[in-house]
């Protein structure tokens, strides 16, 4: 079991923002470089890399540009916005089994630049990567978020969702990233109005149920929990982690499953609170991957702070915000801090179990910290 | 839609269904050992691994399990038609298979005929086919209650 055997001892970030002028090389570099700096530890010591299948930039281009010396684990995790726990947690294994010592995960995207194109801009040369979509964008099914309100128009129908509790989401994030200068939207402020006179992108989805577009970068430095106390920063410890898809899952299309709405979040889940002391109900403050206001009551039912179906519901009554029972994207998340594909994510959990955060949870020791509902997934459970 | 860009790609596994199309019937994989349908369509039956799936034919009707309107940006010849329709149909025979598609009032209507606020969850459908080329025939829906929508 790797319960509590690592830590994250660092991080660092490269502002957000639209047209950046570094390259995304330039700006993974400076975010490791930042999260080492962060930590107190030596870029020399750097002997593990990790990053998403979709990261432009390679292990061996990061460490030739950073100087590191010999690298003894690197890796990556697949499926976009569902990596972001999976690279920590696969460093967090190679750490604790002795593969590396000192292990760095990143992500670094200029998705606001139009520098990189997005993977779904790909016309037909590329649609036999996944065999599923000749069965989706011949009838304009194109982009993700027209998958994503294909199951949200379902899930408002059966379980009596509305736009308000997709709003909920929207607004309470806004309000956490009018209140964190590092966020994009720190100086926009949204209300009920504005989201619902919002145009549309694919009905029932307006524009405030999508995320950012993004130009920067993150990263983590991850030890094991006894280099971790020697730090600088106080350890925050990796407590669980897991990986998930379900039988038959079809990425991004999970409308060709038996039961959509039951996604990978559910098998996740399991695994993470089945190596867990820390359990749903003993979660301080949670980080859920947000590229669309939907998957916040989907991902609360998967990972069980609610029944099925009771997703939408959690989020009325100021449920998700400070004083809430489950302060939820306390950074303003993907749809108003930054979409780095959920790293921020990360990196805002830890800042909670430091008890640095910018919208801190009063006395915070537990976080849950997830990768995309809807695609293969993971998660962490971090703690102090 | 003259911009074939965003059409399927035929392949050995796949071709018995676009071929279907083609032909006008309605064609899906199907385990042979539990006889569960299966799609889209796969080079290995996940039912039982070892014993190549059949094609079969299924009658064509469903109802709507969900419906969206996508609208622009969006890509290629899709952006003229925004906003239109895109609907997922479970099928008759087994409703957790379902199928992508548009709601059209009749064979060779335009995407767009069918606004997403007349449009509800729970309606039956059938398939209707519209030719694209010569190589491809897209299925398509209408309501199975001819009339019940824009009269």
């Amino acid at each position: 079991m790797i319960k509590d055997k690592t830590a994250i001892a660092g991080i660092g970030q490269t502002a957000f923002g639209k047209k950046l002028p570094e390259s995304e090389l330039e700006l993974a570099c400076t975010a490791v470089l930042n999260a080492l700096g962060d930590a107190g530890i030596d870029r020399s010591e750097v002997d593990g890399l990790a990053s998403y299948t979709q990261e432009s930039n390679s292990e061996v281009e990061l460490a030739r540009n950073l100087g590191l010396g010999d690298i003894t684990y690197f890796g990556q995790v697949g499926y976009g916005g569902g990596a972001g726990p999976g690279v920590i947690g696969h460093l967090a294994m190679a750490v604790a089994t002795g593969q590396c010592r000192v292990g760095v995960a990143w992500r670094s995207r200029k998705r606001a630049s139009g520098a990189v194109r997005r993977p779904w801009s790909k016309t037909s040369s590329s649609l036999q990567e996944e065999l599923a979509v000749n069965y989706t964008r011949p009838f304009g099914v194109l982009r993700p978020v027209d998958e994503i309100a294909l199951l949200a128009h379902r899930y408002m129908h059966e379980f009596g969702a509305t736009r308000d509790h997709f709003a909920n989401v929207a607004l309470s994030q806004r309000r956490y990233a009018n209140n964190n200068p590092d966020a994009q939207m720190y100086e926009k402020k949204m209300s009920r109005e504005d989201y619902m006179t919002s145009r549309w992108i694919s009905r029932p989805l307006c524009l405030f149920d999508n995320c950012l577009e993004t130009d920067g970068a993150l990263a983590a430095v991850i030890v094991s929990a006894e280099r971790a106390r020697d730090c600088k920063q106080a350890p925050v410890f990796i407590h669980a982690w897991a990986q998930g898809f379900h039988q038959q899952h079809q990425t991004m299309q999970n409308f060709f499953c038996d039961d959509p709405l039951h996604g990978p979040s559910w098998v996740t889940a399991r695994q993470l609170y089945r190596q867990s002391d820390i359990q749903a109900q003993d979660i301080d403050v949670a980080q859920i991957y947000d590229a669309f206001t939907p998957l916040i009551p989907l991902s609360l039912e998967g990972y069980g702070f609610c029944a099925r179906g009771e997703g939408a519901a959690f989020t009325e009554n100021g449920n998700l915000e400070l004083d809430g029972d489950l302060p939820v994207n306390t950074s303003g998340g993907g749809l108003s801090e930054a979409y780095v594909h959920g790293f921020n994510l990360i990196t805002e959990g830890v800042r909670q179990m430091r008890g640095t955060a910018r919208n801190q949870v009063p006395d915070a020791a537990t976080c849950l910290v997830t990768a995309g509902e809807g695609v293969p997934t993971g998660a962490l459970i971090l703690r102090r | 839609m003259t911009d074939t860009a965003l059409l399927p790609n035929i392949d050995d596994t796949n071709e018995p269904f676009w071929l279907g199309c083609r032909a006008g019937v309605l064609r899906l994989q199907q385990c042979p050992v539990t006889r569960r349908l299966i799609f889209p369509p796969r080079p290995v039956n996940p039912w039982s691994p070892r014993d190549k799936a059949v094609w079969t034919e299924v009658c064509g009707r469903g109802t709507i399990w969900s419906v969206i309107a996508p609208h622009a940006p969006l890509m290629l010849d899709f952006t003229l038609l925004a906003p239109y329709n895109a609907i997922v149909v479970a099928l008759e025979e087994d409703p957790t298979i379902r199928l992508i598609g548009n709601l059209v009032p009749e064979a060779g209507a335009p995407i767009n005929a069918i606004a997403y606020d007349d449009i509800e969850i729970g309606t039956a459908v059938r398939v209707v086919f519209e030719r694209v080329n010569d190589e491809i025939t897209l299925p398509r829906w209408i309501p199975l209650a001819t009339g019940s929508l824009h009269q």
